[in-house]
């Protein structure tokens, strides 16, 4: 059902998104996968979109504040029919509508454009406020980094945010532990996050990012608590579901070949038991 | 080496003779190749996070209480994400915060346009007066870091990261605010700021010269304050100019050689080379070249246009 349907598209997203940075040879993989079972929950269960119109009055939006994580929403909407399959292959080549940042001119389906870490959630603050001024009812979902967190305009939004009540607006950290100096905690700590967040009057909650069971149960909890913006920790791996990459200390933006990235492939296939 | 690494084991060097050196960065250590500095000065080091703004306030409190502190970060945060702190803690109060942003103009190659900054000389350029400086190869790097460290006030250095190109020779000088005329011609003048329009210049000197045309090549190395007598002398001798920058026209290398020949009411001609008003993206080097009109031969072409209209003149 939704576990099992879900799982496979998970599966098959952190697959693509192995194989098109292995194929160009660089990317920020570490920071795309961690966020394959989010982008699964958001774009295959939750978000209200129309591949065929990206710009619809009144669906949700979804802002990727870490932008360099593009490459993993690029599989998710090209899956979903925003551009041609083929576009994956383009990806941060000359020319290409498909650039290592998120990019709202260039990519259908993308709503915001990102790379500047710390400017994702004061954009998607002024997007849930436009959508309150046409009286949508729809959900406006935004992720930013760990290491992102430290940026002090995500303070300043998150105040923003919870004076003008945009209970609209579902947030959710990508608390992977680890930024490009080093683990998080030891760069620059952001512990206790849930505390910050919460004394910022967010309604907060905190759960494990890759259990999509979970992910999809606090969505849930939150629409249904009103008059606060809404913060959910995921804790999660960076790289997670490659070997070369989970635990790996320059797993941000890594150079690996498409043979690395095909034998990373293989093992996930054959550890879900779908090894032709 | 890589410029990266020269900027880390000469400012390792000034360190280790002046007590008063401390290192900022904001989780690009590892981009900017500084770890060795943590690890040989650990006290003398820190790393902020992602906190640009924060970097350059901290810097400035640390040049307040005494410290010469050099704070690091890609160049398009290292101008635009900062540019209050720099301006005002930094400059208004007349600090020495010695200011880093790297991978200039094309450089940023695969990051794209969030990160192509062809914008950040131009508005430091704009703080009264700030030093902008880019070294355009490892020797130039080594020997101005000790005076941009011991020069009282405040210092933008646009830093090229990855490949290192030793072209000056170890005992050739520098001094900030001075450029060098590195070749002599008689019929143009081609200006160059940075790595990447000097080499891309050299070779556009060579092209010509094989069609009889002699350029004057200048490295300028300081774009503020411009080495004016030294723009304006070449300028007066063969009345064409080319502005050569791996960055916007406007407010860069090409606006500052303007000001100076309108002022002084040089009758030459100029044409700009750089990035005509557009958004940088992503890609690999040759395309970027190609795409911003930056290689030697758009570098010829331009130069060849403008004899010709001194020709028809
Ligand atoms: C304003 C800004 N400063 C620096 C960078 C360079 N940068 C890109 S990703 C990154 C680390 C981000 O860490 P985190 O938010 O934890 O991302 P993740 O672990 O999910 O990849 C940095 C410093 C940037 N993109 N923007
Ligand atoms: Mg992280």
């Amino acid at each position: 059902m939704f576990d099992t349907d879900l799982s496979h598209k998970a599966l098959e997203i952190r697959k693509k998104t192995l194989e098109i940075i292995g194929k160009l040879g660089v990317g920020h993989i570490g920071g795309s996968l961690s966020v394959v079972e989010l982008l699964t929950v958001l774009y295959y269960k939750r978000m209200k979109i129309d591949p065929l119109n990206p710009g619809m009055e009144g669906r949700d939006w979804f802002v990727l504040s870490k932008g360099h994580a593009g490459p993993a929403l690029y599989c998710v909407l090209a899956d979903l029919g925003f551009f041609p399959e083929e576009w994956l292959l383009t990806l941060n080549t000359g020319g290409t509508n498909l650039p290592s940042h998120c990019d709202r001119v260039r990519t259908p389906g993308i709503d915001m454009s990102t790379g500047s870490l710390g400017q994702g959630l004061s954009a998607t603050v002024g997007i849930t406020l436009a959508q309150r001024i046409d009286g949508h009812d729809n959900w406006v979902y935004v992720c930013i980094g760990d290491g992102e967190s430290q940026e002090g305009q995500n303070w300043e939004a998150a105040m923003t945010a919870a004076h003008y009540k945009t209970d609209r607006l579902i947030a959710f950290t990508d608390f992977n532990k680890m930024q490009i100096d080093g683990l998080t905690e030891d760069v620059m700590g952001i512990e206790k996050i849930e505390d910050k967040w919460a004394s910022f009057n967010w309604h907060v909650q905190r759960i494990d990012g890759h259990n999509m069971v979970a992910i999809d149960d606090a969505i849930e909890i939150a629409q249904g608590v009103s008059g606060r913006p809404h913060m959910i920790i995921l804790d999660t791996i960076k790289g997670k579901g490659a070997a070369f990459a989970e635990g790996n200390p320059g797993n941000h933006n890594m150079v690996f070949d498409i043979k690395t990235a095909r034998e990373a492939i293989d093992a996930l296939d054959a550890k879900s038991g779908e090894a032709i | 080496m890589d410029m990266r690494d020269v900027y880390t084991e000469t400012l390792m060097e000034l360190a280790d003779k002046d007590d008063r050196i401390v290192l900022l960065e904001a989780d690009l250590m590892n981009a900017t190749g500084t770890r060795p500095f943590k690890a040989a000065y650990p006290d003398r080091f820190f790393d902020v996070g992602v906190s640009e703004a924060d970097m350059v306030g901290v810097a400035a409190g640390l040049s307040a209480a005494g410290k010469i502190p050099f704070a690091a970060s890609f160049g398009c945060f290292a101008s635009r994400r900062v540019y209050d702190q720099f301006f005002l803690s930094a400059n208004y109060a007349q600090l020495n915060v010695n200011l880093v942003g790297t991978d200039p103009g094309i450089t940023a190659l695969f990051n794209g346009g969030t990160h192509m900054t062809f914008e950040d000389a131009g508005i430091m350029r704009n703080i009264p007066q700030l030093r902008v400086l880019e070294p355009s190869d490892e020797v130039s790097l080594r020997k101005l870091l000790p005076q941009i460290a011991h020069w009282p006030r405040s210092v933008y250095l646009r830093l090229h990261r990855k490949g290192g190109w030793s072209f000056y020779s170890e005992d050739e000088t520098f001094e900030i605010g001075k450029g060098k005329l590195i070749r002599e011609g008689s019929d143009i003048t081609l200006a160059s700021f940075g790595m990447v329009m000097l080499q891309e210049t050299l070779k556009a000197a060579d092209l010509l010269e094989k069609k009889g045309i002699h350029a004057d090549v200048i490295d300028v190395l300081t774009l503020k304050p411009l080495d004016r007598e030294l723009v304006l002398a070449s300028a007066r001798k063969t009345g064409l100019i080319v502005s050569c920058e791996n960055h916007n026209i406007y407010n860069g290398l090409g606006s500052a050689v303007a000001e100076v020949l309108a002022e002084d009411g040089v009758p030459a001609r100029l044409r700009r080379i750089g990035c005509q008003d557009k958004f940088g993206e992503v890609g690999k080097i040759d395309y970027l070249m190609e795409t911003f009109g930056l290689t030697a031969a758009h570098i010829v072409d331009t130069a060849e246009a403008l004899i010709g209209m001194k020709k028809t003149a």
